[in-house]
């Protein structure tokens, strides 16, 4: 066990490691000099400055997305103790704290595994596609202002516009696996962001239409993990509701209309 | 004929800008990048985006103002016609910006909130929260999506940009590039190309910049032919969370929106800073500087920041002064500047575990921006001043048919950068130079998709020979070691003052650090799957190229300019004098010019060019600043403990 805090100790680190999509994972474990206010990107930078294992073995320095550093681009999302999140601000004081012992390291299992913590979330980019995921503007020459935007609406939209498609809530929901077609909060939240801007609520049935079919809003079974594990406290929850509501209206209003 | 194509590598706020103006003029577009563009590092950006506006209009601001405050700002250095032409441009990017969809914090009546930043006493700085580099990067990104599913741009995201191709005549007609995770290396045709790469912070080790930063791209330009203008010129942004692995920005907004800076007046007072009662404490800047106050611009206040640490008055005796938000300090209800500043807010609460709405922020200096980059060419328009709308040589380099933009390019910022200006920077240039690369793929003759294949294979030949000797090193120096190193001696010797005896062992360790890469890397992973330790060592090769081009050209520039502040060698220690009094002063006679590197036979080479100073006239550039009394001895009060 290693108390926290205190400089000198070793810190153990498992590695769920996988060489190629089609490998079968294994475990390597490191041990790391502990410096106080070290993050885990902190340990995995320092694993590949001296990529050797716990037991003496010279090995691969794991491999890892990372950019920003400061949980803002959502790149270096894993497992860490069993639970999703950025690395970045993962520090490793607290997680001491709570749980004395070895730290564990994986990537995610809902995305497929490129190598080692690194996986694949085009997915996610590629539901932004297919929900028309913009604002459809006539084009970029200077044709003036935006429409203007009621201040209490700025307070509703500017938190769902903070989502960084870091996949944190499509890891927590049951709905989401490798193998179905669910889209998940990431998505309903961005139509719900894109339909509440004036000019964006053009498309908003079209956007509609894109969550309805397979794979859709109606497939949330409302466990609400989502929601709880969005590193930036989104209200993914109320986004479902929403698109939800807006959804049914919309097949009632087609309904009709036939 | 083929259809010509365009290349961009980068997909941050520059990237995109270029990639959405072109796909909209019907050019089709190859975009490169190493990350999803949507994970690009002007997503950290916080504080805002500056633009002349009808509010300060009427307060007797105007783009011409905005533009003198950005050459002010800049010492100087930058060349005015292209600043002029971003300045004018400003409050329609504004506006085409908020018609995206960007989530502009509000006033009561809808319009667009504003806010005060560094280097100006009116309000012209627009905003989303404190994340707005973010907000800004997500429209934008949002519209590229748009012109992919259209099938006008294709998107390269895991792709690293290893060289421009060149045919006989010196032309850019294509570049090389990597699958991070195949690895394969090939070839790609375009008829111009455009580096929109972002900045080099990773080359000082801990910087505010995200770890991709690492300038290669820039410097595999360098390293073919292409120039580079100011690279000594580097921001070092004066409010950070000190971080071993990174320093997290504390935007300036804090400041623009009523954050003080100060230090205990007593050397070391041990009492928490909610305790040091206000006469106690010195709000520095604010001494310094009434008129301005804490938003000075950064390299000033990043210098008196360093300077009362160096003095002992630093928190704690430390490296690290106060940025207070608190209520009792600024007055400023919390719910209010929750709402204002609340992205950065979370950072300090995350990573420090503080929040810094009650108990001040403790914060340094860190590198942060690169005003140097690419050189790149500007048409000066002789009737408006500004720059020429459409012209092929805008924003290009050396090289023709490669462009540069954003951080990536020197054009903007001469000696040192204001806030909120960067992110204006990235989109006017992405945007403005569309039309001029497009107009240069008018006036070429020829397509690339013409040139004969050889010429691709052999630059992807050798590409891939560079790649096999260094899987196949066998040596004991690590590259993240190795990098470490190089980190350490550029933060050490090349930021915030300059002493040309330590930059010269810099300079020293660079050489013995590139011996050491060439005979003695070691590469512990031979994988040829996502294999990042080859991506990362190349770049510590790149590194090493740019860093000896920032040390060179800071230690040439015998004068104090912006960022740049020498210190000659017999007053390094002179801790006994004042900061102003140990620096050489600014040399318009010998120094008013434009540092341009070339690399030639391996090393840096350095050569100057006239600045265009045809718009307003050099003037001193002090900000106001009062006669530095040292702050009353705090000796006499009573300090409990």
């Amino acid at each position: 066990m290693i108390a926290p805090n205190t400089p000198g100790k070793v810190i153990t680190v498992k590695i769920k490691r996988q060489d190629r999509p089609d490998a079968a994972p294994y475990w390597q474990t490191f041990e790391i000099p502990y410096r106080p206010n070290m993050n885990v990107t902190a340990l995995l930078r320092d694993i590949a400055g001296v990529p050797v294992t716990s037991e003496g073995h010279k090995t691969s320095p794991p491999v890892y997305d990372a950019a920003c550093l400061e949980e803002v681009c959502g790149s270096c999302t894993m497992r860490i103790n069993g639970a999703v999140r950025q690395a970045c601000s993962a520090l490793v004081d607290p997680i001491l704290e709570k749980a004395p012992g070895p730290i564990t390291i994986e990537p995610m299992t809902k995305f497929p595994v490129v190598r080692d913590l690194i996986v694949d979330r085009s997915r996610m980019f590629e539901n932004l596609k297919r929900i028309k995921g913009w604002i459809p503007v006539d084009g970029y020459y200077n044709l003036g202002k935006g429409p203007k935007i009621d201040v209490n609406a700025q307070d509703i939209t500017y938190p769902l516009s903070r989502c960084m498609t870091c996949g944190c809530c499509l890891e927590a929901c049951p709905q989401f696996t490798k193998d179905n077609s669910f889209m998940g909060a990431q998505v309903f939240n961005m139509v719900r962001y894109f339909n509440l801007h004036p000019t964006g609520k053009i498309d908003a049935d079209a956007r509609l239409e894109a969550v309805m079919g397979d794979g859709g809003i109606t497939d949330c079974g409302n466990a609400q993990n989502c929601v709880k594990v969005c590193p930036k406290e989104i209200p993914l929850v109320d986004s479902i509701g929403a698109i939800g509501r807006a959804a049914t209206v919309h097949s009632v209003k087609k309904f009709f209309n036939k | 004929m083929a259809e010509k194509r365009v290349i961009v590598v980068g997909g941050g706020l520059a990237g995109l800008a270029a990639t959405m103006k072109l796909a909209e003029d019907q050019v089709a577009v190859d975009l490169f990048s190493l990350v999803p563009v949507k994970r690009s590092h002007s997503v950290c950006a916080q504080g805002g985006i500056n633009a002349c506006n009808e509010v300060a209009r009427q307060q007797g601001y105007s783009e011409w103002e905005h533009f003198e405050e950005t050459i002010l700002g800049g010492d100087f250095l930058a060349n005015q016609p292209p600043v002029l032409e971003m300045t004018r441009t400003a409050p329609s990017v504004i506006d085409l910006l908020d018609r995206l969809g960007v989530p502009f914090n509000r006033t009561a009546e809808g319009e667009r909130s504003l806010r005060l930043f560094g280097g100006s006493l009116y309000k012209r700085t627009f905003y989303a929260g404190a994340t707005t580099g973010q907000q800004l990067l997500y429209a934008l990104d949002e519209q590229v999506r748009r012109w992919e599913v259209e099938g006008r741009v294709t998107k390269y995201e895991f792709w690293d940009f290893l060289a421009p191709v060149l045919d006989e005549s010196g032309r850019c007609v294509g570049i090389i590039a990597q699958d991070l995770r195949s690895m394969q290396i090939r070839s790609f045709r375009a008829d111009a190309v455009i580096m929109a790469s972002g900045g080099n912070g990773l080359i000082f080790g801990q910087s505010t910049m995200s770890v991709i930063c690492t300038g290669s791209a820039a410097a595999r330009c360098y390293a073919a032919g292409a120039r580079l203008g100011n690279p000594e010129l580097v921001q070092v942004h004066p409010t950070a969370i000190p971080g071993e692995d990174k320093c997290r920005l504390m935007s300036e907004s804090a400041r623009g929106e009523g954050g003080r800076i100060w230090v205990p007046k007593k050397k070391g007072d041990p009492r928490p800073a909610n305790d040091i009662p206000e006469d106690q404490r010195d709000y520095f800047l604010e001494r310094l500087y009434p008129k301005y106050k804490n938003i000075v611009p950064r390299d000033i206040a990043t210098r008196e920041i360093f300077y009362v640490c160096e003095q002992g008055y630093g928190v704690g005796n430390g490296q690290m002064v106060y940025l207070d938000l608190t209520h009792k300090t600024t007055g400023i209800p919390y719910a209010e500047l929750k709402k204002k500043l609340g992205g950065i807010l979370e950072i300090y609460e995350k990573f420090v575990g503080v929040d810094p709405l009650l108990e001040p922020m403790k914060i340094y200096p860190a590198i942060h921006y690169a005003m140097g980059g690419l050189w790149v060419d500007f048409v000066k328009d002789a009737k408006s001043g500004g720059m020429e709308r459409g012209h092929p040589r805008n924003q290009m380099t050396n090289i023709p048919g490669l462009y540069a933009a954003g951080e990536a390019d020197y054009q903007y910022h001469g000696a040192n950068r204001l806030g909120a200006n960067s992110l204006l920077s990235c989109i006017f240039t992405g945007l403005f130079m569309g039309p001029c690369v497009k107009n240069y793929l008018a006036a070429t003759k020829g397509s690339a998709a013409d040139v004969p294949q050889a010429l691709y294979q052999a630059q992807t030949t050798r590409q891939e020979e560079v790649q096999a000797k260094l899987l196949a090193a066998e040596g004991d120096q690590n590259p993240y070691l190795l990098h470490k190193e190089l980190g350490k001696t550029m933060s050490d010797n090349v930021t915030i003052i300059r002493v040309n005896k330590r930059m010269q062992e810099t300079l020293a360790l660079i050489d013995d650090l590139k011996g050491r890469y060439q005979t003695r890397l070691g590469m512990p992973d031979k994988s040829m799957w996502s294999n990042q330790t080859l991506g990362f060592a190349r770049s510590v090769w790149d590194m090493l190229l740019l860093a000896e081009a920032i040390t060179k050209g800071a230690m040439a520039r015998e004068e104090s300019r912006g960022a740049h502040f020498k210190i000659p060698d017999e007053l390094a220690d002179r801790h006994d004098m004042s900061l102003d009094a140990r620096g050489l002063p600014r040399d318009d006679v010998n120094w008013l010019k434009t540092t341009v590197v070339t690399y030639e036979n391996g090393a840096a080479k350095l050569a100057y060019e006239p600045v265009d100073i045809s718009l307003v006239v050099p003037r001193a550039r002090s900000y106001g600043k009062q006669a530095d009394k040292k702050p009353e001895a705090a000796a006499g009060t009573t300090v409990k403990v």
